[in-house]
């Protein structure tokens, strides 16, 4: 099937959003939210793959395994924001700098 | 189509919600100890309905039982079967009894049961996920602990960025191979026109991710923290099933539709297996928390167990099933021994807290020698063997320098092993513990047995092992 857009665009724009959401975790020192949008940035580029491929190849895989990984990061990003307010309550901050407790 | 394939998942998932539902309606001060009882029956119940399972494949493929899964399912739910036991004393203790935690000790068992059936990316994926959350939320479960918060909270980033990366290997890899179905993806991989780089850089992101969940050097720096900081119990737990399941994963997957790219992930194996051994091995020796002390214990470990997968013969394959046995029992000996470290009704963690046990508490102490004595690998402890059949199958392909590297490794791991039966046996008394919990006592005693008398009756789980390897190597 053609794709009225070439299906190396599609890669390229997913492959940006994968670095852009990896470097966000790596070099983000503020904030613990910014890593969970992040994440959320890294399954999107990967959703953006999926149907790429599945509309280029003509096969529904990938669109399904996209609902299950929309699914997937909805159920993620509840666990991380509730370990997140554990977090806050114990230490009264979210600074990534702050996780230090342990070490070495 | 056969439903009935996956009937021991079927049924563990409906007797989650069914014990979930239980802990909601019961006496909440009674809750978590039937929970748990009826946690360990729904896993015993599993364990046989896996047994009495036929081999076949189902969904349309998404979900094989074989000897191969078969071996890695029963070995999950021994694992899962002995944290829920190891926890019940703990969870007294440290005022986190609530029912959630079998439950989700049980959903975690399902997620990696999936993950040992998995032949589609698809269904390893979602297996996977179910596990890993689980997990993160057990590791985050005494919520009014600072560093058992903080665990959760970098298992949980940490963890999420590896099921990203992995995510992002399945999508390259269905891209350019063309279907989600191992069985399709290999047909794929054996035509050389088809293994196009896209395909090498999906295979290196998707071990990326799987390396992370078994801790494996680069990949293992959350490691030691969560260990020291996840409730004990949890950290035993994620010391054994998790990390079989994910070997056998990776070890199905790189065999089974990579096999064709053997010559490619080798390398990778190789040196990640390298790296992981000299890590486990020399970050080891300065540690004084016991918990982080094992966490980089099975750094070293998992470095062994991939020596055998990247011998990438059946030989290989076998070794590491019996090395993940062996381990598993190691394993949970060790910590139900940890676990029991215990004085005026506060857990401690030191090495030093162990001085002298030898005179106060000879039984934990001898355990403890077992446990030591396995892991650094002496004759005749099972440990022995478990590294015995890695190494004869590194060496029958010629890796001399993987076996090299992992008998010096191992030398250089018997140092800390070893100081910690000296500081037991040798050095001046600390207080006594308090009286050992039954439910500790049995799995260090049921562990040390299997530990000590491993080399008498080794033929039956030799067996099971070599017709699980011939699954993936006929």
């Amino acid at each position: 099937m053609m794709l009225p857009v070439p299906l190396s665009h599609y890669l390229a724009v997913s492959a940006i959003l994968l670095v852009m959401g990896i470097f966000g975790i790596f070099l983000n020192r503020k904030n613990v939210i910014i890593i969970l949008m992040s994440i959320e940035l890294i399954l999107l580029a990967v959703n953006i793959n999926l149907v790429a491929f599945s509309a280029a190849l003509g096969d529904l895989a990938g669109q399904v395994l996209t609902m299950f990984v929309l699914t997937v990061a909805a159920a993620e990003a509840a666990i991380g924001l509730a370990i997140l307010v554990i977090y806050f309550r114990n230490r009264g901050s979210i600074e990534v700098e702050d996780v230090t407790l342990m070490k070495g | 189509m056969n439903w009935q394939l996956a009937l021991p998942e079927i049924f563990l998932s409906c007797a989650a919600m069914a014990i979930l539902m239980y802990g909601v309606f019961a006496r909440p001060e009674r809750s978590f100890v039937m929970a748990s009882m009826l946690s360990v029956g729904a896993v015993l119940l599993t364990a046989m309905l896996v047994l009495s399972g036929a081999p076949g494949t189902g969904y349309n493929g998404l979900f094989t039982v074989d000897a191969y899964s078969h071996f890695g399912k029963l070995l999950i739910l021994t694992a899962v079967a002995l944290g829920v036991v190891m926890s019940l004393d703990y969870a007294e203790h440290a005022n986190m009894q609530r029912f959630e935690f079998p439950v989700l000790m049980l959903l975690a068992a399902v997620g990696m049961m999936l993950m040992v059936s998995a032949t589609n990316l698809m269904t390893l994926y979602l297996g996977l996920e179910l596990m890993s959350l689980s997990i993160y939320v057990l590791a985050a479960f005494a919520r009014d602990e600072r560093r058992s918060a903080e665990a959760g909270l970098k298992y949980f980033v940490l963890g999420a960025l590896a099921s990203g990366l992995l995510l992002y290997g399945v999508s390259l890899v269905y891209g350019f191979s063309g279907s989600m179905s191992f069985a399709e993806i290999g047909r794929a991989m054996a035509d050389p026109k088809s293994a196009s780089p896209g395909l090498t850089v999906g295979i290196v992101f998707i071990v990326a991710g799987l390396a992370f969940k078994v801790s494996a050097v680069p990949f293992h720096m959350w490691t030691p923290d969560v260990y020291e900081g996840a409730p004990t119990p949890v950290t035993a737990f994620m010391g054994t099933a998790p990390k079989v399941a994910a070997i056998v994963l990776l070890v199905r997957l790189l065999s089974d539709p990579f096999g064709a790219l053997l010559g490619q992930w080798q390398q990778l194996i190789v040196l990640v297996s390298i790296a992981s051994m000299i890590l486990g091995s020399l970050a080891a020796i300065g540690q004084r928390n016991i918990k982080r002390l094992m966490a980089y214990s099975s750094i070293g470990h998992m470095g062994y167990a991939l020596i055998g997968l990247a011998a990438g013969t059946g030989a290989g394959v076998r070794g590491v099933l019996i090395y993940m046995l062996t381990y598993v029992f190691m394993n949970a000996g060790t910590f139900a021994c940890i676990l029991a470290m215990r004085r005026k009704g506060r857990n401690v963690e030191g090495v030093g807290d162990l001085a002298g046990l030898g005179r106060t508490d000879p039984a934990m102490a001898l355990a403890i020698a077992v446990f030591m004595f396995s892991m650094a690998g002496i004759p005749p402890f099972s440990g022995f063997w478990g590294k015995y059949f890695i190494f004869t199958a590194a060496v029958q392909q010629g890796m001399w320098l993987l076996a090299v590297v992992g008998v010096l490794t191992s030398v250089i791991g018997a140092f800390y092993y070893i100081r910690i039966i000296k500081v037991m046996y040798f050095d001046e008394p600390a207080p006594a513990f308090d009286p050992r919990p039954v439910s500790l006592s049995f799995v260090a005693c049921a562990s040390g047995l299997f530990t000590t008398f491993f080399f008498l009756f080794p033929a039956p789980v030799v067996a099971a092992a070599e017709a699980a390897a011939k699954v993936l190597f006929p």
